[in-house]
């Protein structure tokens, strides 16, 4: 499968800045299944927001979260205890999801993208919560936030990932260049276009 | 959470641009992604309540399938069950909308193809007893002694109550069909009481079924086909009263000329 053979080949092992990260890829070297559980509770929040992100739909994202913990969970399986120890988590677990991402749309085509705030089971999803918000306020950032999300959805997919990884996930150019396995050039040349193309369409009336 | 900033890029019009991206990563995962890795990953099993006519099952599953069912009222009274039995752990987690469908189709005893299940810890005398079982229409009941037969082991009547009465799977591998010879009902893993609730429910006729214990005549035959079956075979059940002859056995069946019921297959013996 590509998520895996991806990640074999690009080897996201440079030196942490992550040092949360650092200390479970060390623990997880040493005891993979007492410690794995501790990996997706520490990053659950980011590889489904960033699902979430890239997809605009909280059914699908929780999927391809699901999906990358597993298949990290494979792979991890089979890598030698070096290589684990050494293992920057974050950005191998954005890459993974990406490639999950990537992959559906290209199964399934392109799809209008569905704001869905409740899920088949017919709970309510996460969205972004504003602390301490009036209501009204809290309306209309949520408007704002799920109009923003629209947007980001609707970029091209090369764009939208750059964009989504670099401003709200937060990473440095050269950890967007190792998730998305590109020359940090053209990551940073893909996030400025996308950024371009959002304010564009963020710009035009009738929003 | 790391966060490189980068003071060289700026939104100079859109400053709030850059802020409200940020806030986008803010979110809440669905507490249903933890127990799902953990379920995907095979490092616990899952479960989930279902209600019956019984009362409140849970029903605990695997990448492969259904792992066990049992009555129990409290997630925590299930999760130290589940431990003492298999050793591992489960979570609670909504299984896959198939599984889901399948499970409660076959526990409304809708006709419907049965779950996938996960019986590594069952041994395959088990695992052919539970699927004898499992050929049991619902509504109708069979002896231990038929059990032991349709699996080529006739003489294992005991070995095939004891399978029985350790089914990881009841109410979906249903071993509540299976009752005495004697008319009784006999154990069963969630107690007497429920079997004779499922029983109920299934439209069995228990108390015609205790009352032929009693009198001696556990088999039923039709004086027009002579054919005898089980009283609870459907070829049984639709005889009209004028034309049911009861038997004692097999074999006194037999020599009054009849021949045993292809469907239900009567065993000669008990």
């Amino acid at each position: 499968m590509s998520a895996a053979t991806k990640v074999e080949r690009t080897r996201i092992t440079v030196a942490s800045s992550d040092a949360e990260g650092a200390e479970l890829a060390a623990r997880l070297a040493l005891d993979l299944d007492g410690v794995f559980e501790e990996v997706v509770v520490a990053y659950q929040s980011r590889i489904y927001g960033f699902a979430l992100r890239l997809l605009a739909n909280p059914a699908d994202a929780e999927e391809i979260a699901q999906d990358a913990f597993v298949r990290a969970y494979r792979a991890l399986q089979g890598y030698p205890v070096e290589r684990i120890a050494t293992l920057r988590l974050r950005p191998w677990l954005y890459q993974i999801a990406v490639n999950l991402a990537r992959n559906r749309h290209r199964h399934r085509g392109r799809r209008p993208s569905e704001l869905a705030l409740v899920d088949e089971n017919g709970r309510e999803r996460a969205f972004p919560a504003g602390e301490g918000d009036d209501p009204m306020a809290a309306l209309e950032r949520a408007e704002g936030a799920a109009a923003l999300a629209g947007t980001i959805a609707a970029l091209p997919a090369r764009y939208r990932a750059a964009v989504v990884l670099r401003h709200v996930e937060g990473l440095s150019y050269a950890e967007v260049a190792a998730v998305l396995d590109q020359p940090v050039g053209t990551a940073k040349a893909n996030v400025h276009r996308g950024v371009t193309l959002l304010r564009a369409a963020l710009a035009e009336p009738g929003r | 959470m790391e966060r490189s900033r980068d003071q060289g890029e700026r939104f100079d019009d859109a400053k709030g641009l850059t802020v409200a991206l940020r806030e986008l990563g803010v979110v809440t995962p669905p507490p249903s992604l933890v127990p799902g890795v953990l379920v995907g990953t095979g490092l616990a099993d899952g479960y989930w309540p279902e209600e019956t006519a019984i009362g409140r099952v849970f029903v605990a599953y695997g990448a492969a399938g259904v792992v066990a069912v049992q009555h129990e009222e409290a997630a925590s009274a299930f999760d130290a069950w589940f431990r003492g039995r298999f050793g591992r752990r489960a979570v609670a987690a909504p299984p896959r909308a198939t599984l889901a469908r399948s499970v409660r189709a076959r526990l409304a005893g809708e006709r419907a193809a049965p779950p996938p299940f996960d019986l590594r810890a069952v041994r395959p005398f088990q695992r052919a007893v539970l699927e004898a079982a499992a050929t049991i229409p619902r509504g109708e009941v069979r002896p231990y002694a038929w059990i032991a037969r349709e699996i080529g082991r006739p003489g294992a009547v005991r070995a095939v109550g004891t399978a029985l009465a350790h089914n990881p799977v009841p109410l979906l591998m249903p071993c509540h069909r299976v009752v005495r010879a004697d008319g009784r009902l006999g154990e069963y893993v969630f107690g007497t009481g429920a079997k004779r609730a499922l029983l109920t429910a299934e439209g069995v006729d228990i108390a015609g079924i205790e009352q032929r214990g009693r009198t001696g005549q556990p088999l039923s035959g039709s004086d027009t086909t002579r054919i005898f079956c089980y009283p609870t075979c459907r070829h049984a059940r639709r005889t009209a009263p004028e034309h049911l002859v009861r038997f004692a056995s097999a074999p006194v069946a037999r020599a009054a000329g009849y021949r045993p019921c292809l469907v239900c297959r009567p065993v000669e013996a008990g």
